[in-house]
């Protein structure tokens, strides 16, 4: 009976120490497999890029820089959809930067609790949820048929920046709600006003949060292609756009702004579309292009970041 | 002069500078006040205009065939506006791409939250966020020219177009936004959540699992929901990869167009302004502007419904 007893009980003693070992198995099981997972999807990821770095960096060069898109995939070139892609983001840059800037500002330092607040909070985070060829319809009713600006660099880039406006909100508004509101009393302590607080203090505290929010939302616009095919880019443009200095008075023109358009990612879609392999290179090259300049202005946006955030100590 | 009448005069200047200052502050609060509600008129503007012209597009077809003709051929000279072919690609491309970022991108999110090492996440979350910068026109290049060659090594059969290729990439495109946002909601659960369940036995797994991920289900749904539109507003990818020919099914591996490809393919040709094909790429972007909101809808109710108040 003595040695029954003792005998279950040290069977016992062993299943429980092997349910606990189970266990711990179990959880480094799972452990290993989000692991796995995660490096796995890098790895696809890894293995993508570096298949369209290979494809297509051979293609660059100085002449692929310098031409206008052609019929023969080996004499076709960017020059058009690079500059288109410079001057609609100078554009986008130029509209939703301010407007961005001075909404957030309102919504963080001037609003008052309200029904159109509420309003206007609720619209944002909805708006930044709309699908992005969505806007576009928006801009080619709008832009296009009702206010007449046709397909040009100016519905192009107005379009972007509409499109990147919420985000831009959005990241400002962050970056002003970080500055801690004693800043702001010892302003107005010293006999400062809003506006001067805000221009003075709180502005130049939240520079760092600010562009990088910007730069990373001009970086988004920078690889949008759907809204852009919706209001009529053009995927052929052997011309480059007016230029916007001009030797005699009045020294600079507006007439780019309504000339046809095309920019990077449309040029690329473009030379996917076909059926020939030599245009999948020259897409390939493009789209190192395009991923370098996305990349280039992440990697500003978080230079940037880290620089602030070790300056300011509050 | 006398005294008085300088202090008068002081008196004066200082009243009409303060009176010039408010005015400034009031011209400055209303120009940001301007600004602030552009981002409403650019809501009005959506829905105005996409109204608007399904409106002369629903005068010409009623809304009962959009709804129940299973056949999409508006520019063919016998014409069928049945809108069920162009959501039976959206639905398929996205339930696909859905059954990949969901496991993946949560995984990936327990993983980062209570796993892995501060040092490790300081590498990752920067990674993954410029994961979700690179242009989507990239992805679609990936999805037509490596994706379905792969694929049609294991299935010699599978079509140039499919939809299968197509969403198994806007899956991997959109984990990033998965994991990112259920990450945060799960590193906002209290700690001390945590410390109870070790407190009990469980192992980190189990606490992951049925303490951490239940709490921070909120958070996480609203992670899905974001990871949902994105796949259904998805454009490049689709527009590449999945086809052009707007068909009926529900079979992953045929070639389908989807909402938003046709809305570009639409737009790709020459429409007159005015003309019922123009009026159609409204109708369907009203369709998943509609969509979309019903899920974001959605979405809002079951995040209200799983808040935990710690």
């Amino acid at each position: 009976m003595f040695l029954r007893n003792a005998i279950d009980k040290s069977t016992e003693r062993d299943r429980l120490r092997q349910r606990l070992v189970q266990r711990r198995r179990r959880d480094h099981a799972f452990a290993l497999a989000s692991l796995a997972v995660m490096i796995g999807a890098s790895l696809v990821l890894l293995a993508l890029l570096g298949q369209l770095v290979y494809d297509g960096i051979g293609r660059i060069s100085w002449q692929f820089l310098s031409s206008y898109p052609s019929r023969f995939p080996s004499q076709a070139g960017i020059l058009s959809a690079w500059i288109g892609t410079a001057l609609v983001m100078l554009l986008t840059a130029l509209t939703a930067v301010p407007l961005g800037l001075g909404a957030a500002i309102y919504l963080e330092e001037y609003a008052p609790k309200n029904w159109m607040t509420d309003l206007i909070e609720i619209n944002i985070t909805n708006l930044a949820g709309v699908p992005s060829i969505v806007y576009g319809l928006m801009a080619l009713g709008l832009l296009v048929y009702q206010f007449h600006l046709g397909q040009s660099f100016l519905t192009a880039g107005l379009t972007l920046a509409m499109l990147i406006l919420p985000m831009v909100i959005i990241a400002t508004r962050e970056a002003v709600r970080a500055v801690p509101p004693q800043i702001r009393e010892a302003a107005y302590a010293v006999g400062a006003t809003k506006w001067q607080t805000v221009r003075d203090h709180v502005v130049p505290y939240s520079m760092g949060g600010m562009l990088t929010g910007m730069i990373l939302a001009l970086s988004r616009a920078v690889g949008e292609t759907a809204p852009l095919i919706t209001v009529g880019a053009l995927s052929f443009i052997a011309f480059l756009p007016h230029p916007p200095l001009q030797s005699e008075f009045p020294f600079f023109s507006a007439q780019w702004l309504f000339d046809p358009f095309t920019v990077m990612p449309i040029q690329m879609f473009n030379w996917v579309s076909r059926p020939q392999e030599d245009f999948h290179i020259n897409a390939a090259a493009a789209g190192v292009i395009l991923l370098v300049m996305t990349l280039v202005m992440n990697a500003v946006a978080i230079v940037i970041r880290a620089r602030f955030r070790r300056r300011i100590h509050w | 002069m006398n005294a008085e009448a300088v202090l008068k005069k002081v008196e004066g200047w200082r009243l009409s500078f303060r009176l010039s200052m408010q005015l400034k502050e009031k011209a400055i609060e209303s120009l940001l006040l301007f600004a602030a509600l552009t981002s409403v008129a650019i809501t009005l503007g959506i829905v105005g205009i996409l109204v608007y012209e399904s409106t002369s597009f629903f005068l010409q077809v009623s809304l009962w065939e959009f709804l129940t003709e299973r056949q999409w051929t508006p520019l063919f000279s016998e014409p069928h506006y049945g809108i069920l072919p162009l959501v039976s690609g959206t639905l398929v491309t996205t339930a696909v791409a859905l059954a990949v970022a969901i496991p993946m991108g949560s995984l990936i999110a327990i993983y980062l939250s209570e796993y892995a090492s501060s040092g490790t996440r300081e590498v990752v979350k920067p990674g993954l966020e410029l994961l979700s910068a690179v242009p989507t026109v990239v992805y679609g290049y990936f999805a037509l020219l490596f994706v379905t060659p792969a694929l049609q090594k294991l299935w010699p059969e599978l079509p140039g177009f499919n939809m299968l290729s197509a969403g198994l990439v806007i899956g991997i495109m959109i984990v990033p936004y998965v994991s990112s946002v259920s990450e945060d909601a799960m590193r906002a659960v209290p700690v001390h959540l945590r410390e109870g369940a070790f407190a009990l036995g469980a192992t980190r797994v189990q606490t992951a699992l049925r303490v951490v991920f239940p709490s921070a289900l909120s958070g996480i749904t609203a992670a899905y929901i974001l990871g949902i539109s994105r796949a259904i507003g998805e454009t490049m990818v689709v527009a590449i990869a999945a086809g052009m020919q707007p068909t009926l099914t529900w079979n992953p591996l045929e070639p389908a167009a989807t909402m938003t490809a046709y809305i570009v393919q639409v737009s790709l040709g020459d429409l007159p302004h005015g003309s019922v094909g123009y009026q159609t790429i409204f109708a369907t972007g009203l369709t998943l502007l509609l969509m979309t909101l019903i899920f974001n809808i959605a979405g809002h109710v079951l995040k209200k419904r799983y808040r935990q108040i710690y």
